[in-house]
């Protein structure tokens, strides 16, 4: 048993761990196990307290590769920055990149994770072609879209549940190179997001913004907004760079409600905030956060909970939610700098607890401080169940059953595909069951 | 582009060596017991760009087989410029004082299988005056300890062998690189780690193919292992029997 916690450090809990090698290893006699990938699920969906985890970084294997189709499979333990360093340079990239690139491809698969492209390209589900299940009994899944199609969409943001995914295929999508180029600009209000989201979404790829939580009255809803395209541009890749580290989990948070107003002020109006023309590595627009590394450790040892929702309706409806949710989180001034408002698709998910849908979703980090902080979340939940919305398990670590099932009511559907042996925290909480 | 035969090529360490001759495009010849964890190393390396991953099914306690292995992974490779031997196997200590059967069959494929291969390699790079021997051992060979002696004796062994050979072959243009690395983990995540000590079997494949490409003597890797080992060393006899390390 080692005490151990998931990228928002918070609940901390203990589990045995065993490490998989590869994909011909069998499962290990347990009856409570759980696979983990990188640990960059924020709450308790990747932890199994008093059970197993089987980690599944040592399956990080190709399995083959073909430049010309841009179809991939790897072991499920393989991260995505691995796929990118070895698919980039010959003009292919992941379909979809959540904003870290530390994931496994088995966590993005369980997660069914998005990102800046999802108004285009839908979330990583849409782009897995095939991939392995080993259930607990010993037998192998091969699932495709049509083969075991109903153990396909419930593996599909399946949360690990179903069985150890053990190599996947996947299809990446053509770049031209490593360079984003695109712009950024401020906008004043929740009114003007909305706006430059509309008129953003056909003509880029990547569209997201960055909001100031701690703003309110004339100022609620301001932030940054950027978006971007993949160009042929040639210039000299720039030289790698060792990411710095967090180096300490600091006894108290840094983060607390000056700091964050100082910080947002600062951020909103610093110059490169507006930006006519501006152009990127693929490193710092879509993975900013991945050049510092543990940075969640200054959220203080007590961890942080990450509330991610998404808000669904006419624009008027998510603009009036999203303003309450604001209101309610300048006023308890627990935000922190990490916001990110982001408009979906209307693609629909592939995956029975896929959470993204049509809507409009928030982002962001509170340091923990207990009560406080579990009251305010409980307060944007009724706000998020009221519009009939969703919030987002792989970010959750609180969330109550209720909640839970209104948010995803086909869990029931899923609940039958869950291997017998399987089984998380997360789960537990939310279903109130036992195993 | 570098012609490179791995022993062991299944072991964490030598897997993550392989990938980085792989990326950057050089030819393998790797040899192991399992088969099928082979060939996914194999196809791994060749998706991360080696120009050849060829595979060869061995026991490493299989020491009449070696002539016949190198032949092959000459003739496949068209040559070769260096070896990284790193089969081994981590001894049971407990066991192992209970059974001599197994003590001589841990000493055999940690160290005599070692000192085959080598003597083998050696001739053969003597005599085409150029190629690196790179050899797995241990820090755990610098000093006998109560706790895995068997394994540490055997790495004790290897360290003194390649010791040797190092000086035989110094004026021959063939370094021997002798490897020592400390507590070395299956690839874990910040949320699991093990303590300061154990190092990621990335950091030490990164250390080897330095010291390969320079052709070092003897490095400790991470490095901190060095004035560690030497601290261990230093103790005299008198209290050393007496801690229980």
């Amino acid at each position: 048993m080692m005490t151990g916690s998931s990228w928002g450090r918070w609940p901390q809990c203990r589990q045995q761990l065993v490490a998989l090698r590869n994909r011909f290893e069998p499962l290990p006699e347990s009856d409570s196990m759980l696979p983990f990938g990188n640990g960059r699920s924020y709450g308790d969906a990747c932890l199994n307290a008093d059970g197993m985890l089987l980690l599944t970084r040592g399956m990080d294997r190709f399995i083959a590769w073909d430049p010309e189709s841009g179809v991939l499979e790897c072991e499920a333990g393989v991260l995505l920055s691995e796929i990118i360093e070895l698919t980039v340079a010959q003009g292919w990239f992941p379909p979809v990149t959540p904003g870290t690139a530390l994931v496994t491809v088995g966590g993005a698969i369980a997660n069914d994770v998005h990102g800046k492209n999802h108004h285009r390209a839908g979330s990583f589900g849409h782009h897995v072609k095939e991939f392995e299940l080993l259930r607990s009994n010993g037998q192998v899944l091969r699932c495709t879209p049509d083969r075991n199609p109903e153990w396909f969409r419930a593996t599909i943001g399946g949360l690990g549940l179903t069985g150890l995914i053990r190599t996947a295929r996947l299809q990446m999508r053509r770049v031209p190179g490593i360079w984003i180029a695109g712009d950024s600009r401020r906008f004043a209000n929740l009114t003007e997001f909305f706006g430059l989201a509309a008129s953003s979404d056909s003509d880029y790829e990547y569209t997201v913004a960055w909001l100031d939580c701690a703003s309110s009255g004339a100022r609620l809803g301001r932030g940054i907004f950027m978006r971007g395209n993949h160009i042929d541009h040639q210039a000299p890749t720039p030289r790698a760079r060792k990411p710095h580290r967090f180096p300490f989990t600091p006894p108290v948070s840094p983060v607390n409600a000056l700091s964050v107003r100082i910080f947002n002020a600062l951020y909103f109006h610093r110059p490169a905030a507006q930006c006519a023309s501006a152009l990127w590595h693929y490193q710092p627009f879509l993975f900013p956060l991945d050049k510092l590394l543990n940075w969640n450790r200054m959220y203080g040892p007590r961890g942080f909970y990450q509330y991610q929702c998404v808000l669904p309706g006419s624009v008027q409806e998510q603009d009036s939610a999203l303003r309450d949710m604001l209101r309610r989180i300048a006023r308890s001034g627990l935000g922190s700098f990490l916001v990110v408002l982001k408009q979906f698709g209307d693609m629909p998910s592939v995956g029975l607890l896929s959470f993204p849908r049509p809507g409009v979703t928030l982002a962001l980090d509170f340091p923990n401080r207990g009560e406080v902080t579990l009251r305010l979340l409980e307060d944007l939940d009724a706000v998020t169940r009221a519009a009939g919305g969703a919030v987002y398990p792989a970010k959750d670590a609180r969330m109550s059953g209720a909640s839970f099932r209104q948010y995803f009511p086909r869990w029931e559907q899923l609940r039958q595909f869950v291997d017998p042996k399987f089984s998380s925290s997360f789960w537990r909480r939310v279903t109130g069951s036992t195993t | 582009m570098k012609r490179i035969l791995i022993m062991g090529a299944n072991s964490a360490i030598a897997e993550h060596t392989a990938r980085r001759f792989a990326a950057r495009g050089d030819s393998l010849f790797l040899v192991a017991r399992n088969a099928l964890k082979l060939q996914a190393v194999a196809d791994d390396l060749m998706v991360r760009g080696a120009l050849a991953a060829h595979t060869c099914v061995l026991d490493a306690r299989a020491m009449d087989r070696y002539p016949a292995m190198l032949d092959a992974a000459t003739e496949r490779l068209g040559g070769i410029d260096a070896a990284l031997i790193a089969h081994g196997t981590l001894s049971d200590q407990a066991a192992c004082q209970n059974s001599v059967e197994l003590l001589l069959q841990e000493f055999t494929t940690n160290a005599l299988s070692v000192m085959a291969l080598c003597t083998h390699l050696a001739n053969r790079f003597e005599a085409q005056r150029h190629g690196v021997i790179a050899v797995v051992s241990s820090v755990a060979g610098d000093r006998g300890r109560r706790s895995n002696y068997v394994y540490g004796a055997a790495k004790a062994a290897v360290s003194a062998f390649t010791s040797g050979l190092r000086q035989r072959l110094y004026s021959k243009g063939v370094s021997v690189v002798t490897i020592k690395p400390g507590f070395v983990s299956t690839p874990m995540t910040a949320a699991f780690t093990k303590g300061a000590l154990w190092a990621a079997p990335e950091t030490v494949a990164v250390a080897i193919v330095r010291a390969m490409d320079r052709g070092a003597s003897i490095i400790y890797t991470p490095w901190f292992w060095r004035p560690i080992m030497g601290v261990v060393k230093a103790v005299p006899e008198a209290i050393f029997r007496r801690l229980k390390l």
